[in-house]
């Protein structure tokens, strides 16, 4: 047995049928703290045509920046209200919808703060590997000093910052290819 | 950038044993596969952590694909089962296993599916278990059949089962499909041969495995999922 991980494949046009049983897309949960914040996403193929069967999902800090897992030190203070998962599949235009509470800020490398963020996987068919990005917000705060935007060439910075909406929505377009692709990480 | 109070990282993709997000002759990865390349980033608590899910989440019958509907469904019975280990060796207890497939004659019950071979009205093909403090998980199921699929003329998928896998961080997300050893349909298909390695590749095939075939009642087949493991420190390469 070679232990290096084990190859990815695409989730396919059937992951409904697996991942169907833990759609929510609220990643709080109704009881959380915090300032609530609600997305309308869109993911776009490199045509510019919507994804009608992509997977988007979220994993996120609470309003205090703690992350609901044992390696994060601040843990045993984590809002007992707060979830921090979401996964929600697009609809037929690509559309997304995900309700949540901003989360903290979290520290980062080196003793540096993070810009309140949500971490992204986005999954569908045609993608042989999950494609991880982050999505932050437009008034950060941290945005300009944050560690993690600051390896991202600054003119592509706007693909991971959704717009604000008129009724206070955030409007986040994911883009798989073309001049605004969207930023995606490896880590 | 790195200090002694940084997360540990995770090991970085073993050369050719991981898909690139475009592979030509699987066609729709020429639209939808990022182009720009990853950017590459330190791992903060954002990526070291991630959700776990208990088995009070899960019905009872969850990891008997062939229960609850009211009756058998036709097919081949098979167990599939083995452990999740992290690229250090050590099991990965206590995580969600999802997964899904099609029926005996190819057919999934998805509303996208439009393959002319029959539904099962017992069998839905989905799953879940939580892996034991050992890091092992058992499904019973029944094998899936081959499919169609329009990516170029007679185009057949290999029989697969999909898995997806949750690890202990965001960065250990894993999802895949599971293959059967001797599928004639393993070399002509686009989606298995993405893997670069041919080793790596081959590792998404299960083995029939006689310690846990059941005498006259199923088939047994054996995979081991290996995750992402921490590097060693958070220097190493």
């Amino acid at each position: 047995m070679s232990f290096y991980a084990s190859g990815s494949q695409t989730v396919g046009p059937y992951f409904k049928l697996g991942f169907e049983w833990l759609y929510q897309n609220d990643a709080a949960g109704p009881n959380a703290r915090g300032e609530r914040v609600e997305i309308r996403g869109r993911v776009l193929d490199g045509n510019g045509a919507p994804v009608p069967d992509a997977v988007i999902e979220v994993w996120q800090a609470d309003a205090d920046g703690h992350y609901r897992h044992p390696e994060d030190p601040g843990s045993r203070e984590v809002d007992p209200g707060f979830r921090g998962f979401a996964r929600t599949p697009t609809d037929a235009d690509g559309g997304f919808a995900i309700r949540t509470v901003k989360p903290g800020r979290v520290a980062g490398p080196g003793g540096s703060l993070q810009a309140p963020h949500l971490s992204v996987l986005v999954m569908m068919r045609g993608l042989l590997k999950q494609a991880p990005t982050r999505m932050y917000f437009p008034d950060g705060p941290g945005n300009d000093n944050d560690p993690v935007l600051a390896l991202v060439p600054a003119e592509r910075r706007g693909t991971l910052i959704p717009a604000k909406a008129g009724d206070g929505a955030l409007e986040w377009v994911i883009r798989m290819q073309g001049d605004r692709e969207t930023v995606f990480f490896e880590y | 950038m790195s200090e002694g109070n940084d997360p540990r990282g995770y090991r970085a993709p073993f050369w050719g044993s991981q898909p690139p997000y475009v592979h030509e002759p699987y066609g729709s990865t020429q639209t939808r596969g990022p182009r720009r390349g990853p950017i590459a980033i330190p791992p903060t608590l954002s990526e070291v952590t991630g959700p776990s899910f208990g088995p009070e989440l899960l019905g009872a019958e969850a990891a008997d694909l062939t229960a609850g509907r009211g009756g058998e469904p036709i097919g081949e019975r098979i167990y599939v089962g083995g452990r999740v280990l992290d690229e250090n060796g050590a099991p990965v207890p206590r995580t969600l296993v999802e997964i899904w497939q099609c029926n005996a004659a190819g057919r999934y019950l998805h509303d996208v599916d439009k393959h002319d071979a029959p539904l099962d009205p017992n069998f839905t093909g989905v799953g879940q278990v939580i892996t034991d403090d050992d890091g092992r998980y058992r499904f019973k199921t029944i094998k899936p059949g081959h499919y169609p699929w329009r990516n170029h003329y007679n185009a057949w998928r290999p029989a697969h089962i999909h898995f997806s896998l949750f690890g202990p961080a965001f960065a250990t997300r894993l999802v895949t499909q599971m293959y059967f050893p001797g599928d004639p349909m393993l070399d002509f298909d686009p989606i298995f041969n993405s893997i670069p390695d041919r080793n790596a590749r081959y590792r998404l095939v299960s083995q029939f495995d006689w310690a846990t075939t059941e005498s006259e009642y199923a088939l047994g087949f054996h995979f081991d999922f290996v995750l992402r493991g921490r590097k060693e420190t958070p220097w190493e390469g």
